[in-house]
Order: C-alpha cells, then sequence, then structure tokens
C-alpha cells in the first residue's frame, strides 16, 4: 500500500500574484532582471508587459508537491521542470499534477503550473516522501 | 554567430553564502509558504531541525551568486538578448539552517545546438560548513538564433 496510488490527482493550489510580486520575488531572489520589473523596458523586448520570473512559478510547483506530501520541506527530494511560456502578473496560476510512480511513502508527481491554457511550467517532475 | 564551446567541462571558485533569518522569512513569504519552520526557530526544533529551515527553493538564492560570473564568462560569451531559461532540476540533501555557510561551484557540463537554438547546461553543487551536500542543481540556458 503506497501514500498515493498511481494515477491519483495532487490537492494543487492556485494563486493570483499581483502587481508588485515581481517586485518583492526580485528583492527575495536577487534576481533584478528588468523584465520582471520595468514595464517599459519588457514592451522594449517585445514582451506585453512585465513577466513573473520562472523560478518564482517553479517556486509555487515546489509548495505544491511540498505541501501534498505532509508539509515538511525534507519531503521535496528532487524537483526538475521545463519553462515553456510566459506568465503575468495580476492572472491566477493553477499548480496541478497526478501521481506517476508510487512506492510506499516514495511518489513521483507529475506537475503542471498554467494561467487558463497556458503552460507556463510543464514536464515538472518532483519526488518526495509522505510523512 | 557560430556556437562557442570553449566552456564545456570549465569550472568556477567556489561561492560563499551565509544563510540568514530574514532572508528566509522574506523568500518564503513571497513565496506565500505559512509552515512556521520557515519563520519560528522554536517551531523549526520542535520538528527536528537546529534552527529556522529554508524551504528547499531557497537554492536560488544561496547559489545563484555561482551562476552570475559564469554567464558573463567571456568563454561563455552567452548573448542574453536571445536568452531563456530553459528548465531546472535540483535535487536536495541535507536541510539549510539559518546561519549555515554554503558553498557552491559550478561547471559548464555541455554547450551544443538544436533546432537553430544553442543549450547551455550548468551543474551546481552546493554544501554546507560540514561538508554535507545540500542541493545540486542542474541549470539548462536556451539561446535563439545560432548558426549550427
Amino acid at each position: 500500500m503506497s501514500a498515493k496510488e498511481k494515477g491519483e490527482k495532487i490537492a494543487g493550489l492556485k494563486v493570483t500574484p499581483d502587481k508588485f510580486l515581481p517586485h518583492r520575488y526580485a528583492g527575495a531572489s536577487g534576481d533584478f532582471n528588468p523584465i520582471h520589473i520595468d514595464k517599459e523596458f519588457a514592451q522594449m523586448v517585445g514582451l506585453p508587459s512585465t513577466i513573473l520570473h520562472g523560478l518564482y512559478v517553479m517556486g509555487l510547483v515546489a509548495k505544491a508537491a511540498t505541501e501534498e506530501a505532509g508539509g515538511d520541506p525534507r519531503a521535496l527530494k528532487r524537483l526538475s521542470v521545463q519553462f515553456r511560456g510566459m506568465s503575468m502578473p495580476e492572472t491566477e496560476i493553477e499548480v496541478s499534477g497526478e501521481v506517476i510512480e508510487a512506492d510506499g511513502a516514495d511518489v513521483t508527481f507529475d506537475l503542471i503550473a498554467a494561467q487558463g491554457e497556458n503552460q507556463v511550467i510543464r514536464n515538472a517532475t518532483a519526488d518526495v516522501t509522505y510523512s | 554567430m557560430a556556437l562557442k564551446t570553449d566552456a564545456v567541462g570549465k569550472s568556477w571558485p567556489a561561492y560563499e553564502y551565509e544563510v540568514g533569518r530574514e532572508k528566509i522569512r522574506e523568500y518564503a513569504q513571497v513565496i506565500g509558504l505559512d509552515n512556521p519552520v520557515h519563520f519560528d526557530a522554536e517551531a523549526a526544533r520542535a520538528a527536528g531541525y537546529r534552527g529556522i529551515v529554508a524551504p528547499p527553493m531557497f537554492v536560488v538564492v544561496y547559489a545563484a551568486g555561482a551562476m552570475g560570473p559564469v554567464l558573463f564568462d567571456p568563454d561563455v560569451e552567452m548573448n542574453f538578448a536571445a536568452m531563456v531559461h530553459g528548465g531546472q532540476e535540483f535535487e536536495w540533501g541535507e536541510p539549510v539552517i539559518s546561519g549555515d555557510l554554503i558553498t557552491t561551484t559550478t561547471t559548464c557540463r555541455d554547450i551544443y545546438p538544436k533546432d537553430g537554438k544553442g543549450f547551455y547546461v550548468f551543474e551546481t553543487e552546493s554544501k554546507n560548513q560540514n561538508g554535507d551536500l545540500v542541493c545540486k542543481a542542474t541549470w539548462t540556458n536556451i539561446v535563439r538564433g545560432i548558426e549550427e
């Protein structure tokens, strides 16, 4: 019997980052690339407006995987993602996923982070150990 | 511009980062984590940690300083204007605790062309003051518009 069975969905999460989230993430992470915090610069390089940091969205994927496995930060053993789209502040992000492997307390999820139809992160795999 | 691959196999000097409590709190807050082990030392100790524990993804904070100089290295010669972050993998070991001194080394694993794009693959290895591995990471950057 495993903590979770193959094919089961995980709880996932939904969050709408506010307009200034990229500024706070820039401060917290040290990544001040102007495409995330300067609308004029972002538009000059062809973006619709400022975009979220990919690693912020990966942080949300890590949060969803960790919370699913009981919430202790030691639960998350490995996380790998591919960045496939850009994401915007003030739009809801949904992280969803399902179990692709399960062996007792050790479980692997396949996860997606999306804004509507736009899959920002896909083919994310997380190895967790349930506590 | 043809893809320059001189940096493949190159390693860079270690980068040291001392983990501070307020920095952990700041990061945890912006991601929306509410587990008290990231904010409160007593709660962290009750959960079996030496002190306030960093979320796993805090690696972006302590390892970023190791990746920065690498991207500007003339041997790498990356075209930033056309660069996107393609993929990322982290594998975690010992938890990172407030007060830890984390040392990160970077190696260029591969640079290769594919479908008119340049793929740059770097690996970082971060250890704490006791020599325990805390995180091994693979960073993949993609640069558009190269000649093959």
